[in-house]
């Protein structure tokens, strides 16, 4: 069995575990989510070996990420015909939903910069800051 | 001649084989200009593939539920790539147990700010009551957002839009924003992108960047996760106030 088709298995395999626990909890997240959750759990407790870009689950993963646009075309163009019939308030919602984008990329980015580079000092001497790529 | 072409037309249109091919030549040829302009951010490959197939959609006639009978095939492929997105973070898992503070206060920082001043603008500019709602969870991904607006009493299929736009909106607008404010770190940059423009903008991170793409892909995940949870109970809570 190729590698990709086995990595792609384990995804779906964990998406089927994560849409499992969403229906027996009642909980209103999504599925993938979920299963995204207990990925990461698996490859925890398995010591991130499977993560390797080299390794089924790796590739599969990557794969994926590459392209992850592809996948928004569908419902993009649902979205699209849809937007096409709510016309009168175009202009005010346009506004609202670019300003309130701007703001929030502005603020989680700085929050998040400012925090993490505080935390990098502190921790700078314990070890390494980032994982050689 | 065009009779024959009609006639293969109304054949093909028939079959499922239409829509996925439409999406997938589509995609290419929106990527190709991507590719082209050096991966910038305005040549983001969802507005211009989803256009190019509205555009051949509306020459054919052809309705959206007969698109989507091909088209589903990509869709679906959905499901397993946002599973695949915890595959990143177990390569950096020691930074994400060592950053759990600022992944907090960023997330909470970030979620309130997208949802809080989109409904302020709107407001603002006199927008109506029931488009309000729906616009409070427009940062989070569309399946969840749909289900937050409905508990809301706004409307779902508003919601869809709204959560497919500011997808877009953050994905074309990131980089600007983060040289107008200072965000120069690839993780910060990142994690902004995947928790205001959640996988539109996950998806623009890690065609920029790994470091970006694995932090875009954690906000993007535990924004839809705190989001359905906090943000109808928030919402609630300060219309009861």
């Amino acid at each position: 069995m190729s590698p990709f088709l086995a990595g792609v298995t384990w995804l779906i395999v964990f998406q089927c575990a994560g849409e499992a626990v969403v229906w027996a909890s009642g909980a209103p997240v999504p599925g993938p989510v979920v299963g995204m959750g207990l990925l990461l759990a698996a490859l925890a407790l398995r010591g991130g070996r499977d993560a390797d870009p080299a390794k089924p689950l790796g590739a599969a993963a990557d794969g994926f990420a590459r392209h992850l646009s592809l996948l928004f075309v569908p419902a993009g163009v649902g979205v699209m015909l849809h937007a096409g019939r709510l016309s009168d308030e175009g202009v005010a919602l346009a506004a609202a939903l670019a300003g309130s984008t701007a703001l929030a990329l502005a603020v989680a980015g700085l929050v998040f910069q400012a925090m993490v580079r505080r935390a990098d000092r502190r921790d700078s001497g314990a070890g390494e800051m980032d994982r050689p790529e | 001649m065009t009779d024959e072409i009609f006639r293969l037309w109304v054949y093909l249109s028939a079959t499922p084989l239409a829509g996925l091919a439409l999406t997938l030549v589509a995609y290419t040829i929106a990527w190709g200009a991507y590719a082209r302009s050096g991966f910038h951010p305005l040549a983001n490959p969802v507005p211009i593939a989803v256009a190019l197939v509205v555009a051949a959609l509306a020459a054919t006639r052809t309705p959206y539920a007969t698109y989507f009978e091909g088209a589903q095939f990509v869709h679906f492929l959905l499901g397993p790539a946002v599973v695949g997105l915890a595959v990143p973070l177990a390569r950096d898992l020691a930074n994400v147990r060592r950053l759990a503070g600022p992944i907090a206060v960023a997330l909470v920082a970030g979620s309130a700010t997208a949802a809080a001043s989109a409904v302020a603008i709107a407001w603002a500019l006199g927008v109506s009551p029931a488009t309000l709602l729906s616009l409070v969870p427009k940062s989070v991904t569309a399946p969840v957002a749909m289900g937050i607006a409905e508990r809301l009493g706004g409307l779902p299929a508003l919601a869809a839009v709204f959560a497919v736009a500011t997808g877009v909106l953050g994905a074309v607008i990131g980089r600007a924003v983060f040289e107008a404010a200072g965000v120069t770190d690839a993780r910060a940059r990142g994690f902004a992108l995947g928790l205001a423009a959640h996988g539109i903008g996950t998806a623009r991170a890690f065609q920029v960047d790994a470091t970006a793409g694995t932090w875009a892909g954690l906000a993007f995940g535990l924004h839809a996760l705190i989001a359905s949870f906090a943000l109808p109970v928030v919402v609630v809570a300060l219309r009861g106030g």
